[in-house]
Formats: structure tokens, C-alpha cells, sequence
């Protein structure tokens, strides 16, 4: 966690500075840019590349670009990517197999991904990380493929100077003020005075970097300006996840109605799991060619939403829209704690905001516990 | 393995249809030495006059039944064929001449032809899986020729085709596209759709039009309630879902919720 004392000013040409001096140390810098009527992580060259004055404008299953009347840098929620895509990619080519004869032959993949530096990352997301780390790292099977990204990052933190209207990362616990897992964390002041960022050194490395910026001491009045804005984005979340014990809510109504009524609703189509910066699941998929002499297994992003995912000798075990919805949202918020300690939410909205039809996690846990709630007072 | 003493003999077959999921194999320019490398062409009149008589190892079936004629002649393909894979909208769903299954046959032969005597079809047009037994159906309009090749590699090591029946949301995904509905407010069928053309018009800011039928659970009707709240009309509801799957069972159930 970065200590106040090591707090330092930098201005727009401390970002652009930060952005070459990483490129200088050989690492790939992505980071948020306009794509295609959405704010998307990219790889960037410069400040330019930045969704410099824009914001977004979020809801169940809406999401638009909007012009805010400054130039800032971050001043937007979160969008459809995650960092996910870059640390656990969609498609990855495992091994291939030659055959010659009655010989087969392993070619092992040269898997040496790029060292990225992320620029813009926010709490939700160094919480997603967090716990995609235990997915892949925590247990005795270790991702190599993850590791090797995972392991190379250099990650510049920003703290969420607006809320999106899809946020709920404050009642998840999970932001907006970035506490761990970063080498630098950003907070950007764009009003009040000069254009300018605090910058908190999260890693010994981190502070190396910054001392290559040019940088100034930060006054302790743009430290408290730093902390107003963390609050008055922690107060004005799009959404809410209700108070209450969500794991044993949701073990408690395992056969309620309310899945049925979601399963109406929901199209199976996968696109939450997909944004979802801690959803992990792949499917492998083995090709050959032709001749018959050559076989390639690759993985790639698979979803609990379909047939195939859990399909075994005989047909699909969760065949019904209820069974699939209720797989994902109980493990999501509660048999994931059991799983590896922790909820696999973190409030980041994006499967709220890119559902095509709007599907609310936080309003189909409220239904429920507001449904307990109204048989207690009866 | 074993080499085989002969070659697989590959036919390829036309009922109702247009000819482009056939065109999709002679497409494969690259590949299609290895193909004839490894399977023995034995009837394809889109590529050759040249014709082996007998069985054949695998069919690929284009085109779907609207004649009496055609009704019996699939039979004997059936017969002839080790192997029965249906290739496009026509074959596995009856394709956008299945229109004639919301209207009257009749009116259109009146209007269309100068003397009904010569004219000899069925009220509907249905899918190959309505007369005979098969054993793949290869989705889209036209197919993918990736695809195909998949099929054709998988029936050649006797394997199970990677051929996913998910949503084209899932590829739009995979490829990092922004969603278009959710982003631009563009219609889209992407969620109901299967996938397998590579999110090819949603990558290009075009909403999917379903050219790969319907996905393996498709909810339609509530996509349809979204696609209303976009500002579509019933009547724009009963378009989309009646084109090329206009005849599958999700998609056909779905217009008819809007036919007036």
C-alpha cells in the first residue's frame, strides 16, 4: 500500500513520461482508449490514445459514450474488457502433435507472452486479479500460462474519480480506493487548479519508476483533494448489493421461484461470463488436419451458460435456463467463497451493463432477500 | 492406425437451393488438393461431370424438399450413404424458400408462372431431417468453409466436429468486439443465433441477422421484448426471425407471435 509520505505530483507530461519509460523497459503498455463507441484497453503509445473528456453512461444492458466538459484521462467507469483478456487471453494454442509413421512427436508451444504494463486499473479489477491469482495460482495445479503473464505485469492503479451507473464495487468491498496489488497508483485532479495526478508507490519497483518521472512532492492539501474524490465516488454508486449474509441467502433459496422467472428473461447467451473479469472457465479443443499427421489442442474462454459446458455421457446436466443462471450467480456469490475464500464478484457491473437484456445480479439478490425480509415480518 | 485400402468416397448433392454451401467446398482453394488428397470425389456436378456410381462413405446434402421427386430421391441418397451430413439453411431447416410455409403455394405459381400445368411442387419446404436420418447438420447461410473442413476432417479421423452451437455473442467475445446492442442500440440476433460465421457482421457494425439459425436454447421471446423496447415494430419482428431459418422451430414460432 502506497505510503502518503511517498506521495508525489505529477502533470499530463508525467503520464506521457511514465508511458515511454515503460516502453523504454521493454514492456508492451495497454491501456484504456476509444474503440469502437466504448472505452476498451488497447495498447496505447500516448497520452493522446487516452479517452481524453469522455465518459460513460451505463445501465442493465446499455452502455454509451459521453463528452465530459474537461479533458480528463480517467474519468470514466469501467468498459467491456478486462485485463482478464490480456493475463488468461480468450484462445491460446496449447501443443501440437506430428505424426510420422507409427512415431508421434509433442511440439510444445513457445509460450513467451509479452511483458505488459497495465495503465488504469482499477480497484475492482486489482480485486478481480486478486482472485483470479488464486484461481490459477492458489492451489496445487498452477496455471503456467497465467503465471508466465501474470508474473511480468507492472500495473499502474487508478482510483475511480466517477462511479459508473452499473458500479456496486462500495458494498462489495472491493473499491473504489485502490489499497493493494499495484506498482503505482494514479488519482487524477482535474479540477481545481492545474491538470494534475497524485501518484502513490505501491512496489520498490513502482517508486524506481516514478523517480524517472518528472515529479514534485505532493502537497498535503492535493492529498485530502485525492481522498474527497475516492469518497464522493464511493458515495455515488450506480448500485447496490444488499447488506446481508449473500452466501447463506442464496444456499437458502436454492428452489425459489425467483429462478424462473430469470430463466424467462435470460438469453443463455454467455456475454456475462465473458466480461467478467474473474469468471476463468475454457473449454480445450483438439483439431487435426487433413492428412491426418497433425493435431492442435487450444484452449479457449467457455461459458457455464451453454450445453456444451456441461455436457457429459448422455446429455447436458444443466439442460434448463434455471439450472444455468443459478449455476453462475450461486457460484459467482457463494459456493466460490467455499471454492477458494472469497466472493467471486467484485462489483465491477459489467455483467449488468452488457447483458443484452439488462439482468441485474444486485436485483435478483435483492428480490430474494427482500422476500426473507417480508416473511420474517409476517 | 491402420492406412485404408481405398480412399473415403465423397458425394455432394443438390435439392432446394442455391448452390453456395456447395461453392463453399470448391472455395477451400488452398485445401482442396488435400481435400481430394485424402477422400475420393466421387459425385459432385457443381465440380464435374465425372460420377462413380454406387455408395459413398460421406454425403453432404445442400437444399431442402419441395418436390414429390425430391421426397423420394433423398431416400436413395440415404441409402447410398454411409455417412448423411446436411450442409446450410436449406438442407437443416428448409431455407428461405421455407416462406412458402406461411403463404399459399398456390397463389404464387398463379402469379409467377405463365402455365401452371408444368409445375409440380409441394405446399412446404422442410429440412432433410424431416425425411431421412442424419448425422451432422452443418448450420449457416451460407455455410463456413472452416467449418466444412472441420466436419470433413472430424469424419475422417472419426471424431466429434468442434462445430459449437453457443451464441454468436460468444465469438463477438473471443474476438474483443464492443456489442452493438448494448453500446450503439443496434438491433442484433447474436444472442439467439448460432454461432460459426466468426461474428462476421456484428464485427462490422451490423446486427446479426440470424444467417446461422437458431443457437442451442435460443429465448427468443425475450430478446424480442428488448428488441421492442430498441423501437422495433411487430412487423420488423416478423421479418427478422422469417429469413433464411424463417421455418426453424425457434424462429418460426417467434414470427408467428408477430404475424397479425
Amino acid at each position: 500500500m502506497g505510503k502518503t509520505s511517498d506521495a508525489a505530483l505529477i502533470t499530463r507530461v508525467g503520464v506521457q513520461r511514465l508511458i515511454e519509460v515503460l516502453t523504454a523497459r521493454g514492456y508492451q503498455v495497454i491501456g484504456p482508449t476509444v474503440r469502437n463507441g466504448a472505452i476498451g484497453y488497447d495498447a496505447i503509445a500516448g497520452i493522446g490514445d487516452f479517452p481524453v473528456g469522455w465518459t460513460d453512461e451505463q445501465d442493465g444492458g446499455h452502455y454509451r459514450l459521453r463528452r465530459r466538459d474537461d479533458a480528463a484521462f480517467f474519468g470514466y467507469a469501467v468498459g467491456p474488457h478486462s485485463w482478464k483478456r490480456y493475463l488468461h487471453p480468450p484462445r491460446l494454442r496449447l501443443w501440437r502433435a506430428q505424426r510420422s509413421g507409427d512415431e508421434m512427436r509433442i511440439i510444445d508451444e513457445d509460450d513467451e507472452p509479452p511483458r505488459y504494463a497495465f495503465i488504469g486499473v482499477r480497484a475492482c479489477e486489482l480485486n478481480a486479479i486478486a482472485i483470479q491469482d488464486k484461481v490459477f495460482l492458489g492451489g496445487p495445479y498452477v496455471d503456467p500460462h497465467y503465471r508466465s503473464r501474470r508474473e511480468a505485469i507492472f500495473t499502474v492503479a487508478v482510483n475511480c474519480a466517477v462511479a459508473g451507473g452499473t458500479c456496486f464495487c462500495a458494498s462489495m468491498g472491493t473499491g473504489p480506493k485502490v489499497e493493494a496489488g499495484f506498482d503505482l497508483a494514479l488519482t487524477e485532479i482535474v479540477h481545481d487548479g492545474e491538470h494534475r495526478f497524485l501518484v502513490e508507490p505501491g512496489t520498490d519497483f513502482g517508486a524506481q519508476v516514478l523517480a524517472e518521472l518528472p515529479y514534485r512532492p505532493a502537497p498535503p492539501a492535493d492529498i485530502d483533494t485525492a481522498r474527497a474524490i475516492v469518497e464522493r465516488t464511493a458515495q455515488s454508486m450506480g448500485r447496490e448489493m444488499p447488506a446481508t449474509d449473500v452466501p447463506a441467502l442464496l444456499r437458502r433459496n436454492l428452489e425459489h421461484s425467483r429462478w424462473d422467472d430469470v430463466a424467462e428473461r435470460c438469453l443463455t447467451c454467455g456475454n456475462c461470463t465473458m466480461v467478467c473479469p474473474t469468471c476463468f472457465c475454457t473449454s480445450v479443443e483438439d483439431e487435426t488436419d487433413l492428412s491426418g499427421t497433425m493435431a492442435t489442442r487450444t484452449r479457449r474462454w467457455d461459458s457455464c451458460f451453454t450445453m456444451d459446458f456441461s455436457y457429459i455421457h448422455g446429455g447436458s446436466v444443466r439442460s434448463s435456463t434455471r439450472a444455468r443462471y443459478r449455476q453462475w450467480m450461486t457460484h459467482k456469490l457463494s459456493t466460490w467463497v467455499e471454492q477458494f475464500g472469497t466472493s467471486g464478484c467484485v462489483g465491477c457491473g459489467r455483467c449488468i451493463s452488457w447483458c443484452p437484456v439488462g439482468i441485474d445480479i444486485t436485483e435478483e439478490v435483492r428480490v430474494l432477500h427482500e422476500d426473507e425480509c417480508d416473511g420474517d415480518d409476517s | 492406425m491402420a492406412r485404408r485400402r481405398r480412399k473415403p468416397r465423397l458425394a455432394v448433392w443438390k435439392f432446394a437451393s442455391c448452390d453456395g454451401c456447395q461453392l463453399s467446398l470448391l472455395d477451400c482453394e488452398d485445401e482442396l488438393l488435400a481435400v481430394a488428397d485424402a477422400l475420393e470425389i466421387a459425385y459432385f456436378p457443381e465440380a464435374s461431370r465425372g460420377e462413380i456410381r454406387g455408395t459413398y462413405d460421406l454425403s453432404l446434402v445442400e437444399g431442402s424438399i419441395t418436390t414429390a421427386h425430391d421426397a423420394a430421391r433423398i431416400q436413395d441418397v440415404r441409402r447410398r450413404s454411409c455417412r448423411l451430413v446436411t450442409i446450410g439453411a436449406c438442407a437443416t431447416a428448409g431455407g428461405i424458400q421455407a416462406l412458402r410455409n406461411f403463404a399459399d403455394v398456390e397463389a404464387f405459381i398463379s402469379v409467377v408462372y405463365a402455365n401452371r400445368a408444368y409445375i409440380q411442387t409441394l405446399a412446404t419446404s422442410t429440412p432433410i431431417a424431416d425425411h431421412v436420418g442424419v448425422d451432422f447438420e452443418l448450420q449457416g447461410c451460407p455455410i463456413n468453409k472452416r467449418q466444412l473442413l472441420e466436419v470433413i476432417t472430424a469424419f475422417l479421423s472419426g471424431r466429434r466436429p468442434t462445430i459449437p452451437s453457443h451464441s454468436v455473442c460468444i465469438e463477438c467475445k473471443l474476438k474483443g468486439n464492443v456489442c452493438i446492442m448494448v453500446a450503439h442500440g443496434t438491433p442484433c440476433l447474436g444472442p439467439v443465433t448460432h454461432a460459426g460465421c466468426g461474428a462476421l457482421c456484428p464485427s462490422y457494425n451490423r446486427g446479426c441477422y440470424g444467417c446461422y439459425g437458431p443457437m442451442e436454447t435460443p429465448n427468443t421471446r425475450a430478446l424480442s421484448e428488448w428488441l421492442q423496447s430498441l423501437g422495433m415494430t411487430p412487423g420488423d419482428l416478423l421479418r427478422v426471425y422469417r429469413k433464411f431459418y424463417a421455418n426453424a422451430a425457434a424462429f418460426r414460432t417467434e414470427s408467428k407471435r408477430h404475424d397479425p
